[in-house]
């Protein structure tokens, strides 16, 4: 090293900023993509063609990702989570009435207050209300088919539907999903958003499904089944299933929790 | 045994399927159910800022749009602010202006648009200068795990030459895969943009 050079300083010593708690800068840990489904999944056959090829590019957590909507009461309406009255015509859905409840929370344990929770199944036979759903089971007039709930404090949803019926798709020539409900979750920041699955306990279809299959860890694929949770079914009236959702981890701990409204 | 660090796992994602209308934009399944829905239009009358139509397509490995994607954008208000809690940057919330929305692709041709304004550049956390951006989010049946890319604007060449997140993709071709392009058409700026899961002109994409 030359000894008549002039010491540099480091210009970042010039303006010395205190030192923060580790985990309160309000990103999110780091997306464990072991956990999840690959996005080439050869097994899964429309995932050939629409699977990147490329590496992600790691990109630490901005403002940009840290942020993300926020919605409230005033965007839902009453019967939102109610599938067997919020598209009820002339009497009650055909099928097994379930309830289904949990919490959403991250990675820290914390319940994850006011998120948007949505979710759309098929009806009890397996059939869905969509125009390019050409299954042979039959509509069901008074079901709709989807719903959504804002979580409280806790984190904690639930809503009231019947039981979906597995049906056939083609991937195989005998493929069949397993019974299954499916879930949107915001968080409170856009590098949180999840799509799932939500499965039941005992399903034999499970172990056969080519989309489940997809999922390389035993414990994750596990996670996505609901036990039947007799505690909190309504005697004489409905089953209830649980399902805890988990979101990524946010570093921070003091993250003011969000006001309900917009 | 060291002490446990008992942190839970994420939930694993799951392809939201050819059907996803039905849970997030019942109306394009067929069907009518929800008081309030949740769409492409981002903007109300009194939203400020430019108004922009953006506009483009999802091409699947065999340049074939998909027919069956959902896509949701996130971004910034005309000053360049998020409306959320964790930016505490100087630009004015808009009130009239939340800053999401999703939109289906059309059945027939897989033409995605949204309506919404043109997002100011951003503050960073750290103080550096962002390009105005959009957030993109993308779901359908084959798609395991939502993809997330972003939308630069074509008329920001200085703001983009000098964006960190641009300047992190080595090559300068695969920065092209990410700038919507300006046009006039019959008095409204639209945005156009293409967004290639595979093949030589791959959008980047980005693990957030």
């Amino acid at each position: 090293m030359n000894a008549q050079a002039p010491a540099l300083r480091d210009p970042r010593l010039n303006r010395p900023e205190p030192f923060t708690p580790p985990l309160g800068d309000n990103g999110f840990f780091q997306r464990d993509r072991a956990i999840h489904p690959p996005a080439h999944a050869p097994g899964y056959k429309s995932s050939v063609l629409r699977s990147p090829r490329q590496s992600l590019l790691s990109l630490e957590n901005s403002i940009s990702e840290i942020t993300g909507p926020v919605f409230g009461h005033n965007d839902l309406g009453p019967l939102d989570n109610d599938l067997i009255r919020n598209y009820a015509k002339d009497g009650d859905p055909v099928g097994e009435r379930i309830i289904v409840h949990g919490r959403v929370l991250d990675e820290t344990g914390r319940g994850v207050p006011n998120t948007l929770v949505e979710f759309w199944q098929a009806n009890a036979g397996g059939r869905y209300r969509h125009k390019k759903d050409t299954y042979l089971a039959p509509i069901d007039p008074n079901f709709g088919g989807c719903g959504r709930a804002l979580t409280d404090d806790t984190g904690y949803y639930y809503f009231r539907t019947v039981k979906p019926g597995p049906y056939p798709w083609r991937n195989y020539v005998n493929s069949w999903r397993p019974a299954h409900i499916h879930f949107s979750v915001f968080g409170s920041g856009f590098a949180q958003r999840l799509i799932t699955q939500m499965y039941f306990e005992g399903d034999p279809l499970i172990p056969v499904c080519p989309i489940l299959t997809t999922i390389p860890d035993k414990d994750a694929l596990d996670r996505l089944v609901a036990p039947l949770d007799l505690n909190a079914s309504t005697p004489f009236d409905s089953l209830a299933y649980r399902f805890d959702i988990v979101l990524r981890g946010q570093r921070s701990t003091y993250f003011e929790n969000r006001t309900a409204g917009n | 045994m060291p002490q446990p660090l008992n942190y839970l796992k994420e939930t694993a994602s799951q392809t939201a399927g050819p059907y996803v209308h039905i849970g997030l934009i019942p109306a394009m399944a067929g069907f009518d159910i929800f008081e309030k829905n949740f769409s492409n239009v981002l903007v109300t009358p009194n939203t400020k800022g430019e108004r922009i139509t953006l506009e483009g397509k999802v091409l699947d490995g065999t340049g074939t749009p998909l027919r069956d994607v959902l896509l949701e954008i996130w971004q910034a208000n005309a000053a360049g602010r998020y409306n959320h809690p964790a930016d505490r940057s100087a630009g004015a919330l808009d009130d009239e202006f939340r800053g999401w929305g999703r939109a289906g692709s059309d059945f027939d041709s897989g033409l995605v648009t949204f309506e919404t304004i043109k997002p100011g550049a951003i503050t960073d956390r750290t103080g550096r200068k962002c390009a105005p951006h959009v957030n993109v989010w993308i779901v359908a049946r084959g798609i395991n795990i939502g993809l997330n890319t972003r939308l630069y604007f074509s008329d920001e060449e200085a703001a983009n030459a000098a964006d960190p997140v641009l300047n992190l993709i080595e090559q300068p071709v695969r920065r092209k895969t990410l700038i919507a392009t300006r046009s006039e058409r019959a008095g409204k700026i639209v945005y156009s943009f293409t967004i290639n899961l595979q093949g030589p002109e791959e959008t980047v994409f980005f693990d957030v």
